[in-house]
């Protein structure tokens, strides 16, 4: 009667024990890991005036929280494409000198249609949509 | 014959408290090896007299230092412009870090090539390995605190890093980030590492890891000890108090005194204050003791296989890691017979391997 009693009280203590402990570690596991926070979703900005952007130049947009690369080609075309490589998170910039995306944090190249063109990012830029309303550059996303 | 001293009342009263003379026995006992290979022995306590500076540096930081975005730049710039002595302050700090990590390494390689890791030391080498890894935890927070353009893309990319662990990697990212990207939330979060949660592991670890240390006693080279039973002799030995102990205060005071001299004629700069719709500048680099693993992670290729290129560096890097951790056990074959030439070729290997490609990061 005596070892059943014992073990009854040690399955008691060790498991009161171990659920108190789990219950302080919870709650503060739980605050640690963040909120998912809830963003006004962005589908279009104003990138400004035609006559802000020369030829052959890129500038980085606001796009809500996400920046953005607006591109005036040398053709005159307008592209643009999410300005976060797609290796390890760095923001890509355009280079005038021989019209390419680059990434300066692992030398990531990458053409005007976002395609890899050589160095470590595994896929290609998303690409946004570019209208002109008048003198006035507009990015979209793509449906 | 001699004359017996009475000890003091003031003696006698801490001697009733705090039981000094079994410390003053014990220090008396406590020897270390005296052989060619002796100096390396300083190396252990310079990381943690830089440690020492470290929190010292920190804790004056601290009374200035705002941790938020609008803020972290220009309080830095505060310290380094406006408060009397804040650029020596915080120029010894970030000296001192770096002079810390590189003490460290060279106490971890001292280690490995004098075979300091041998039973019945594992523990002690597992505990300095972890209290490495928490040196570059250190590091790696403590570089965003600015809040400068290349610590922020620092961050950037070593949080995206996490992110690529198969399965938890996204939680690991958001739970460095507070959440989904580098931002404010990120900021207070490695402030929080960087002056609560690394300091108080580090200072448990530490106390685990120089427990050890008297434990075991320091370990003497097997080739000392060998060369020595040849002539029929012992190993000779110092007393750790006084001898030792002078010795590595004068170690000390030449650690300072590199310190102090980096500190004022090459003094930290803060650089540019981080845009998060900047892009990425040319010729950025993170911290000398991260570039290995940087310019590694520039040579591999997009898709090894079928495989992601930063995935395939992350599991090399993972592997390397724990085969390094595991050193002492893989060290000894089945017969407890030691794999001397692996363990210097594997020590050879990984230091030509930092220094190569550190060097390649830096300059290409």
């Amino acid at each position: 009667m005596e070892q059943p009693r014992r073990s009854l009280l040690r399955w008691l203590l060790g498991g009161g024990f171990s659920a108190s402990i789990i219950s302080f570690l919870y709650p503060a596991f739980r605050f640690m890991s963040p909120p998912e926070v809830p963003e006004a979703s962005v589908n279009e900005v104003s990138a400004g005036k035609v006559q802000d952007l020369r030829l052959n130049q890129g500038r980085i947009v606001k796009f809500g929280s996400l920046p953005v690369l607006l591109i005036h080609t040398t053709a005159g075309e307008w592209r643009a494409f999410s300005a976060v490589c797609t290796h390890l998170n760095c923001t890509v910039q355009y280079r005038e000198s021989s019209s390419q995306i680059w990434c300066a944090c692992h030398n990531g190249l990458y053409n005007l249609n976002g395609q890899v063109v050589s160095g470590p990012p595994p896929r290609p830029l998303d690409q946004y949509s570019v209208h002109v309303r008048g003198d006035e550059v507009v990015i979209s996303r793509r449906a | 014959m001699a004359e017996v001293t009475e000890p003091s009342k003031t003696s006698t009263w801490f001697e009733e408290r705090l039981g000094l003379a079994s410390m003053r026995k014990f220090l008396a006992h406590k020897t270390v090896p005296v052989h060619a290979g002796t100096m390396w022995y300083y190396f252990g306590g310079i990381t943690l007299f830089l440690f020492v500076i470290q929190v010292l540096t920190g804790t004056l930081l601290l009374l200035y230092y705002r941790p938020s975005p609008g803020e972290a730049y220009e309080s830095v710039q505060f310290i380094m412009t406006r408060v009397q002595f804040g650029w020596l302050v915080r120029s010894i700090h970030s000296w001192s870090a770096n002079l810390m990590i590189l003490a460290a390494f060279v106490h971890m390689f001292s280690v490995v090539f004098l075979r300091a890791f041998r039973r019945p030391r594992e523990l002690t080498w597992i505990s300095g390995i972890a209290l490495l890894g928490l040196a570059l935890g250190f590091g790696f927070s403590g570089y965003l605190l600015p809040w400068n353009t290349v610590s922020y893309f620092a961050t950037k990319v070593g949080t995206d890093m996490a992110a690529a662990v198969p399965g938890v990697g996204h939680y690991i990212a958001r739970f460095l980030r507070g959440g989904d990207d580098v931002g404010g939330a990120t900021l207070t979060r490695f402030f929080g590492f960087h002056v609560a949660v690394l300091p108080g592991l580090t200072t448990l670890l530490l106390l685990g890891h120089l427990a050890l240390v008297q434990k075991h006693g320091m370990s003497a080279p097997r080739w000392a000890e060998e060369e020595r039973e040849r002539k029929g002799m012992p190993l000779p030995q110092m007393a750790f108090f006084p001898n030792f102990f002078l010795r590595e205060l004068m170690a000390w005071y030449a650690a300072l005194g590199v310190l102090g001299t980096l500190a004022a004629l090459f003094p930290w700069e803060l650089g540019v204050k981080a845009d998060p719709f900047a892009p990425a500048p040319a010729g950025i680099r993170p911290e000398w003791y991260f570039l290995a693993p940087f310019y590694t992670l520039k040579l591999i290729p997009s898709h090894v296989w079928v495989f992601e290129g930063e995935l395939v560096g992350l599991f090399g890097f993972g592997l390397l890691a724990l085969w390094w951790v595991a050193l002492p056990f893989w060290a000894v074959d089945r017969k407890g017979v030691e794999r001397t030439r692996w363990v210097t070729g594997a020590g050879v290997l990984l230091l030509a391997y930092l220094t190569t490609f550190s060097a390649l990061g830096y300059w290409r």
